[in-house]
């Protein structure tokens, strides 16, 4: 390669220079590819033998094109992202600006009317409140499966019973609305009704009915629905736990059980935490399943066991049947809202996982 | 930890005979529970104040509080953390199948009652509140053009994305399209749906449309595919970050262009796990009702033409069965949520199956 160059280097696309003389080739893309220092270099120009195989030209087209659309495809992404907020913004600002109430106070949502009146507030706090209570409910729940499934079932059971729990980490949440309104709303109503009996002193299981299709419902079938997706993450995990740290606090003489507090938990913290932050990222955009099993009304109460409670997602399939222009926008609005509240989570889950960028991989 | 082993350590041995710790006999967890059991019944019955499951659930508190007792004075506070961890996890495992089980009983037992070949035939067209037959025709077809166009359009972006980010993307732009198709992933299903009635629907679909904004299945696959497009990527990329270097320098060492080594050499290496990708997110977006009802519109016609008019889906049908007041409806619903968790679950474990077999492995 010691030849004086024939044309400059930077013709290419930042590869070695191709060297031999009397090449007519550009150091483009085939050149590009070989970053190892190798020459390139071949008995003549006209393509025959060694790296005359090399493409021409026409590669160096090729390659960009490639690459450009391979850009092109992860622009895509951010694009998307930043026109869900445009759009959504777009739509939402007129019917804020018709909205004769606050739209962070006001209790109640009748944006159809002439003088549209509609408030976030209860929205907001159903849809917090909900999610909140179903991942209470869900997360000690899932660790434990998922610790069953991975250190305490025989491990062919083991298997066998995470592959259904990924399976029902599948079914759709229509499903489980219309076993919540179905089914599930007897056993719940009955509880209710006995909590309500020897324990209505406390506000949150006062009231005097009716109970049923209740915040309880709601966010008890949340969390039989997020159960599965927490489960079988945590569980991928747990099973990915070194085998060489188990065995050392066995070795040392822990029980079955401080092995798992202090070799399994604490590697599988970030998992647990993405498992969890995935699962309130679907409990607080879940829809169908909320719209079928809550009572749908406005106004802010702690009470779990009345009938009542509503979500910013549940109530967008509940009204918009009949929203009419300012009534989609008030809607818009409110999945604004809801989109900037995911948002933040996903954020904030992500930018934890990502700070252990060991786990990134597997975990999430 | 350590201080834990050295309060063991100094313990002094209570049978100095042999080198075994004192455990609790084997019969002494049954009776435990027996034991709870009675107590339980006879505490709940005695006050009147609950049933059967009242019962269970006083017994199983008294259970792992007897244990604790029992296990903490014969042998010691660490084996009794252990034994009613153990029991806690146990009783988790067996307070989740429940309603798990339940589930799928209710679907399975509710779901055969109108599983006949009229379900599958015919629409909801001109079905009255009075009228017991009706199906699910339309409503299938819905679902299977909504989500194969939404895999038309999310295959080739996401997989060429995934490519960007693994093979070509370098420093902080490549990191953001990883970070934001992390966060993509959260995007709630209705948001989805309702960006797609803001820029679709409203905006876009009046230019075909005489002015009008039109319902069409195409908007209902354009956001399934917002849902879909996350899934994607991240399988892709899990897999491509898979496939072995050596193979790649062996293709650069031939002199193979790097655009040609990825479509010849890596893509087809790594899919067996991108298509399990694929088919687990078609396998989610076509369970999804709230896109579908905000922009697809939901009909009760057959509508073989996705960019024109109200479509249905399955998980959408499901919903307005569940919503209608006809006395026959709840058993359509039943049947067609049977019939896509049938759907949905054929897809998985397809997707599961094919990823056993995957030489790449996980």
């Amino acid at each position: 390669m010691g030849e004086t160059p024939h044309r400059s280097a930077d013709a290419g696309t930042g590869g070695i220079r191709v060297a031999s003389s009397g090449q007519q080739r550009p150091a483009g893309a085939s050149a590009r590819v070989a970053e190892s220092p190798v020459s390139t270099r071949t008995p003549g120009g006209d393509g025959l033998g060694g790296g005359g195989g090399l493409p021409r030209a026409r590669a160096f087209g090729a390659e960009r094109a490639f690459r450009g659309l391979t850009l092109a495809a992860g622009t895509a992404v951010l694009v998307i992202i930043a026109a869900i907020a445009v759009f959504l913004i777009a739509k939402a600002v007129p019917a804020l600006g018709a909205n004769t109430e606050n739209f962070w106070t006001y209790e109640g949502w009748s944006p159809n009317d002439t003088a549209p009146k509609f408030g976030i507030g209860t929205l907001a706090f159903g849809t917090v409140l909900s999610s909140a209570l179903a991942l209470l409910i869900a997360v000690p729940v899932a660790l434990g499966i998922a610790l069953y499934l991975s250190h305490y079932a025989p491990r062919r059971l083991g298997t066998a019973l995470g592959f259904l729990i990924d399976l029902l980490a599948a079914v759709p949440s229509v499903v489980f609305g219309l076993w919540g309104r179905d089914i599930f709303v007897n056993p719940v109503r009955d509880f209710s009704a006995w909590l309500n009996q020897y324990f209505g002193w406390i506000p949150i299981f006062g009231g005097d009915g009716p109970f049923g299709k209740s915040i309880m419902l709601g966010s008890l079938v949340l969390a039989i629905m997020v159960l599965p997706i927490i489960t079988s993450l945590s569980r991928e995990v747990f099973l990915q736990t070194p085998t060489a740290n188990e065995e050392a606090a066995l070795a040392l003489g822990a029980t079955r059980w401080e092995m798992i507090r202090t070799a399994v938990l604490p590697y599988g913290r970030p998992g647990i935490i993405a498992a969890v932050m995935l699962g309130l990222g679907r409990a607080l955009g879940e829809t169908i399943a909320l719209a079928m099993t809550l009572g749908i009304t406005f106004g802010i109460s702690f009470n779990l066991i009345e009938n009542g409670g509503n979500t910013i997602a549940a109530n967008i399939a509940n009204a918009f049947g009949e929203a009419n222009d300012t009534g989609r926008g008030a809607l818009i609005a409110s999945g604004l809202v809801l989109f900037t509240i995911t948002l933040i989570v996903n954020i904030t889950a992500r930018a934890i996982i990502y700070r252990r960028r060991e786990f990134t991989e597997s975990a999430a | 930890m350590t201080t834990t082993i050295a309060n063991h350590r100094t313990r002094p041995p209570a049978q100095p005979a042999t080198l075994r710790a004192r455990r609790l006999p084997r019969y002494a967890p049954p009776a435990i529970a027996l034991a709870a059991l009675l107590v339980a019944a006879a505490v709940v019955y005695g006050t009147g104040i609950g049933g059967p499951v009242l019962v269970v659930v006083v017994a199983a508190l008294l259970y792992l509080a007897g244990l604790f007792a029992a296990s903490n004075a014969v042998e010691g506070r660490r084996s009794a953390r252990n034994r009613t961890w153990s029991a806690l996890i146990h009783s988790a495992f067996v307070l989740a199948v429940l309603p798990l089980a339940s589930v799928v009983w209710t679907l399975v037992s509710k779901g055969v009652e109108r599983l006949d070949g009229d379900f599958f035939n015919t629409s909801m067209n001109n079905i009255g509140a009075r009228d017991p037959n009706g199906g699910a025709y339309h409503a299938i077809v819905g679902t299977l053009e909504q989500v194969g166009i939404a895999a038309l359009i999310t295959v080739p972006l996401g997989i060429l994305c995934a490519i960007y980010v693994v093979e070509y993307g370098r420093g902080r732009f490549a990191f953001a399209i990883r970070f934001f198709v992390d966060v993509m992933t959260g995007i709630p299903s209705i948001v989805s749906g309702l960006f797609v009635l803001a820029f679709w629907v409203l905006v876009v679909s009046p230019v075909f449309n005489d002015g009008r904004p039109g319902f069409s299945g195409f908007a209902a696959a354009l956001a399934l595919s917002v849902l879909m497009l996350p899934t994607v990527v991240r399988s892709t990329e899990e897999m491509l970050r898979l496939v072995p270097a050596p193979l790649r320098e062996g293709a650069y060492a031939l002199g193979v262009p790097k655009w040609k080594t990825i479509l010849r050499v890596v893509l087809p290496t790594a899919l067996p796990g991108i298509v399990t990708g694929v088919m687990l997110a078609v396998a989610r977006a076509a369970g999804e009702t709230a896109p579908v009802l905000l922009v697809a519109g939901g009909g009760a016609a057959i509508n073989f033409n996705p960019f024109e008019n109200n479509q249905s889906s399955l998980a959408l049908f499901v919903y307005q069965q569940a919503g209608d007041a006809s006395k026959y409806a709840p058993a359509r619903a039943w049947t067609a949520a049977l019939t896509l968790v049938a759907l949905v679950l054929i897809l998985t474990v397809a997707a599961k199956l094919l990823a056993r077999r995957n030489r790449l492995g996980r």
